[in-house]
Parts: C-alpha cells; structure tokens; sequence
C-alpha cells in the first residue's frame, strides 16, 4: 500500500493549452471587498421576466425531456425567421440550424468538423479569450492576426491574406467584438468573402453581439453575396436577451457541414437543455421591446464611459459594438498587467488586461459597461485618482 | 398619432428624475448647456410635468387610504367628459383623474389620512357634482408594483466580479 504510485501523465493537448490571463484577476478580485467591476463579460440585466416566467410555465407542465438533437424545431423555425427578417439571410430549420449549449459549444464543434490536425486557423486579435484554445483542441493551430488601435481594431482582407498560408483552413472572425467593441463594414466583410473564396477557405462568424450596434445595424457575415456556402454562422442569446447562464445559442451553416457538427453535438451533448430553449422561443417571438430597451442603456453608457476615459488620458475610440470599451493605458507608462492589478488593488475597480485577448491587447484595458451608470462613475472617479497618482 | 423615436433626455429622465445634467451630456453626446435647454424647454412647454418620487409609505409608518373609484358620468353636451373630470381634479385629494372605455367613464386615484375622510369626501364631494351618477371604490389593499417600481425585493447583482 505504502508503494508510491506513479500515473501516467495527462493529456498533452490539455496540459499545453494555458488558463486564461483572466483567471487570476478573477481570484484576486473575488477575495476583496467593495470592489467596482467592469471586468464583467455579460449584461447587468435579467432575463426579461416574460422570458423566464415562459420557462417556469414549461417547468410546471413538466416540460422536462430531451429534444431532437438539432433543438426543438419551434425554435429552429424562429431563429430561420429572425435571420430572414433582420439580415435577409436563409437557413432551413429542419437541416441547417442547431441548437447549441453556448456559442462555446458551437464554436468547439464548428473547428472539430471544419480542421485536421495542423490546419491553420487566422485569428484577428486582441479576440475572445476561448478562439485559440478552441482551435488547439481540434488539433488545429491558431494563427494570430493583429488588429491595430488605429484601424480601430477591424481586420482586413489583406493582413489576412499575409497570414495566410498552404495550411490554412478557415478564418475565425468574431464581430462586434469582444474585448474591442469593433464591427466590420459590409465592404470590408465582402473583401475578406472574396479572399476566402479565392483560398477556399471557410469563415466562422461568432456573432453574439449582433444586436449590441450602436450607429447603424450589425452586417451578418453570411449575408453578403458568396458567403453562405463557406460560413458558419454562430450566434445566441446571452448577450442581446441576457440570457447567459442559460447556455442556449445556435449554428447555421450549410447542410453538409451542419450534419457533422450535428454529429458530434448528439455524442458529446446530446441536446441542449430544453428548459432554455423554451425561454429562447419566448425570448425571440416577445422579448424584441426589451432588447431595445437594454441596447439605449449600453448606447448611453458608451458615451459616458469613452468620455470618462478620453478625459483621464486614456485614449479610448468610441467602440461601434458590444459592451466594452478598450483604451490604451499607454500614457501611464504602466503594462497593461501592471495597471489593471495597480487599479485593483489601490483603487478596488476591476478591469481586465489587454494582453488576455492576445496580440495587439498590450497596452490596452478592456472596460466592460455592463454595469449601472452610478457605478460606472463611481468606477472612474475612482481611476480619476488612480491616474492621478501615477503623474 | 405620430411614432417618433423619444428624445433620450427624456427617456433617462423617465428613469431617473434626478440624473445629473452633465450625466446626461455625456450619456447623449451633448453638451451640458444643450442638456439644460432642452430641459428648460420642455418644462416650460408642459412636456416635463413635474418631477415626483415613488414612496413606500409604509415603511415610514405613516399609512394613507388610497381608493380606485370608477365613476359613471352623463357627458353634457360640447364638453363630453371634460367638465366633471376637470371638476373633480381639482380636489386636493384626487392623485389622478383618468378618462377610460368599459363599464364606468372616468377613473379617480383618492387619498386620505384615513377611512373615514376618504369616506366622507366621496359621498359629500364626489358623488354629488352634477353628472355623476354613481361612484364604485376599490380600497387600495397592498402595493406591488408603482410607476415602473417594484415594491418587493427585486434581483440583486449576483454575475461574478471578472468573466470572459
């Protein structure tokens, strides 16, 4: 009994992929009090009410089985109409939508189906802070893109066609952005089409933050004219229904491709839960005056906040999407690791460092305003004091 | 009935009467001086009413009697509703005075420091101006929810402090 037991190691492809940069802010922050966070990845709102009294309903009927594989085919039909009514674009709800845990889940499946180990996928960076540990799972290999702060933080066709090699095999884009707030033009998304066509190349668009556009209406990837046969489409409820401890989102790409992602979902997920999926019809067929009510409140705390910041020397461009702001902290002489534990711990306002979403983040904070205007003034009232000791 | 999209100023303040003017700058994209002309305007055009607080008056310990009464008018001719309803506004007790489709014509908000003056004030006040032809009370039982604002413990922030 005594003998000393000696396992064997654990999986190499898990031990390789690093935790994320914002792993440790989070323990540091969740051990003090008082603390101000615009470290904060989803919205300060609850699910609307008739969202969760439709899922408490379904829960008293006894609605609780499994579903179809691809999700319950009502709300297959809603997320096919949603698509057709906002950006004209069609999918059929029988063969090209499924119902996700997550864009996550989506997003896991999109790079198992789409990659052979060692295939390259381009990533414009700073991106959210699962693509490229998503694409090492599949055996493929991330290829950073670096977007720049005066490009304000859009990729382009041809910084994605430098990168490009033989072993390419898709482009991850995720707009409007996590952590930037950019969005990509129509024309710009055409360039990038007609350059993966040309490569034969597939895209996969997480679009979560699509209804979180503030000047003009987002751009779906798969609208534009070629894109839907090389595109998988991901998006979901989380952010524009604040819906996200629900994990419900969807996939949309063309048969072929949606049947293996099927495949594999039915194997590792089996479905997604059916007490979301209920909320998520409700959420699409009633909850559209919530969701316009929940966008002017980000609007006006954008400008609020890009002010605030603007003002504290913070050069801050006025994001177009999401709910984060992303300044430069260039001007204090401090990195941006340096900054966000200073802030912290000095002045308790938790914000999360650039360099956690990858090339092109150092330097820069990302400022989420998902949180109540008192707080965010109080949060840069307090930077106010920050930054000013640091002069 | 025109559809235009609300002015903003209006909307925060809808929300929160005491917003700060230069908050409200910033959160337009307008300047202070902007912010306070346009309220200005809107005060003196009667678009902004007047500012009022929601008071759970409960807590204070100082309870009041509300009563919901329908009441039923014979509209007189050219004037329709207006006179009574404008009658029966101007009583310090009425909160408010609502014109509305069903059973009974205008709908009247009463308060009082008890039961007994709201009482009196419906039979002698109320019920006897010309045209009325009947009153029926609702008394004001418990509260839920007033002007958009929960009066029972509502969702407290529970996200984690740092998320993706």
């Amino acid at each position: 009994m005594s003998q000393s037991l000696s396992l064997k190691p654990l999986s190499k492809t898990a031990l390789d992929v690093p935790f994320s940069g914002i792993r440790r802010f989070f323990d540091i922050a969740a051990s003090m009090q008082d603390v101000v966070s615009l470290g904060v990845g989803e919205p300060d709102f609850v699910t609307p009410w008739s969202v969760r009294e439709a899922a408490i309903y379904s829960l008293e009927r006894g609605q609780t089985t499994y579903t179809s594989n691809y999700g319950l085919l009502e709300l297959r039909r809603e997320i096919a109409r949603y698509l057709n009514k906002r950006y004209k674009v069609d999918y059929s709800p029988e063969a090209e939508i499924l119902v996700t845990v997550g864009v996550s889940e989506g997003l896991d499946l999109a790079m198992r189906v789409l990659l052979n180990p060692g295939d390259e996928v381009l990533i414009p960076e700073p991106c959210y802070v699962s693509y490229r540990p998503c694409v090492s799972l599949a055996g493929g290999v991330p290829v950073g893109v670096e977007t720049r702060s005066d490009a304000k933080f859009a990729v382009t066709a041809e910084q994605l066609k430098a990168a490009c090699t033989e072993r390419t095999k898709a482009i991850l884009l995720g707009y409007p952005s996590n952590p930037t707030g950019a969005v990509l033009s129509r024309e710009q998304i055409i360039e990038i089409i007609n350059f993966a066509r040309e490569r034969g190349l597939y895209v996969v668009s997480d679009e979560i933050y699509d209804r979180l556009t503030y000047e003009g209406i987002h751009t779906c990837v798969a609208s534009v004219p070629g894109a839907r046969e090389i595109t998988v489409l991901l998006n979901g409820f989380s952010k524009a229904h604040a819906m996200t401890g629900w994990r419900i989102a969807y996939a949309c790409a063309p048969e072929h491709i949606l049947k293996m992602m099927m495949k594999i979902h039915s194997y590792t997920m089996l479905c997604a839960p059916i007490t979301g999926q209920i909320a998520a019809v409700e959420a699409l067929k009633h909850a559209e005056k919530e969701v316009e009510e929940m966008v002017s409140h980000y609007r006006q705390r954008r400008r609020l906040i890009v002010d605030g910041l603007n003002r504290l020397g913070l050069t801050c461009h006025m994001p177009l999407g999401a709910f984060y702001a992303f300044p430069s902290i260039e001007s204090t002489g401090l990195t941006a690791e340096q900054f966000a534990e200073r802030l912290l711990l000095e002045e308790r306002v938790a914000v999360v460092p650039g360099t956690a979403f990858g090339a092109g983040g150092d330097g820069h904070i990302r400022c989420s305003y998902a949180t109540s205007v008192e707080k965010l003034e109080l949060a840069l009232s307090r930077m106010r004091t920050f930054v000013e000791k640091l002069r | 009935m025109s559809n235009e999209v609300p002015d903003e100023i209006l909307t925060i303040l809808a929300r929160d009467a005491r917003t700060p003017s230069d908050t409200i700058a910033k959160m337009t994209g307008r300047s202070v001086e902007e912010v306070k002309d346009a309220v200005r305007d809107y005060e003196q055009r009667g678009v902004i009413k007047t500012y009022h607080t929601v008071i759970d008056w409960e807590k204070t310990g100082c309870e009041k009697v509300v009563a919901f009464i329908d009441v039923k008018v014979t509209p007189a001719r050219d004037v329709g509703f207006d006179a009574v309803a404008c009658r029966i506004a101007r009583f310090a007790q009425v909160q408010s005075v609502w014109l509305v489709s069903g059973g009974s014509d205008l709908r009247v908000v009463v308060e009082a420091p008890n039961l007994r003056e709201l009482a009196t004030f419906v039979a002698e006040k109320l019920a006897t101006i010309d045209g009325v032809t009947g009153t029926t009370s609702h008394f004001l039982l418990k509260r839920y929810k007033e002007d958009g604002a929960l009066f029972f413990e509502s969702e407290q922030d529970q996200r984690l402090v740092v998320s993706p």
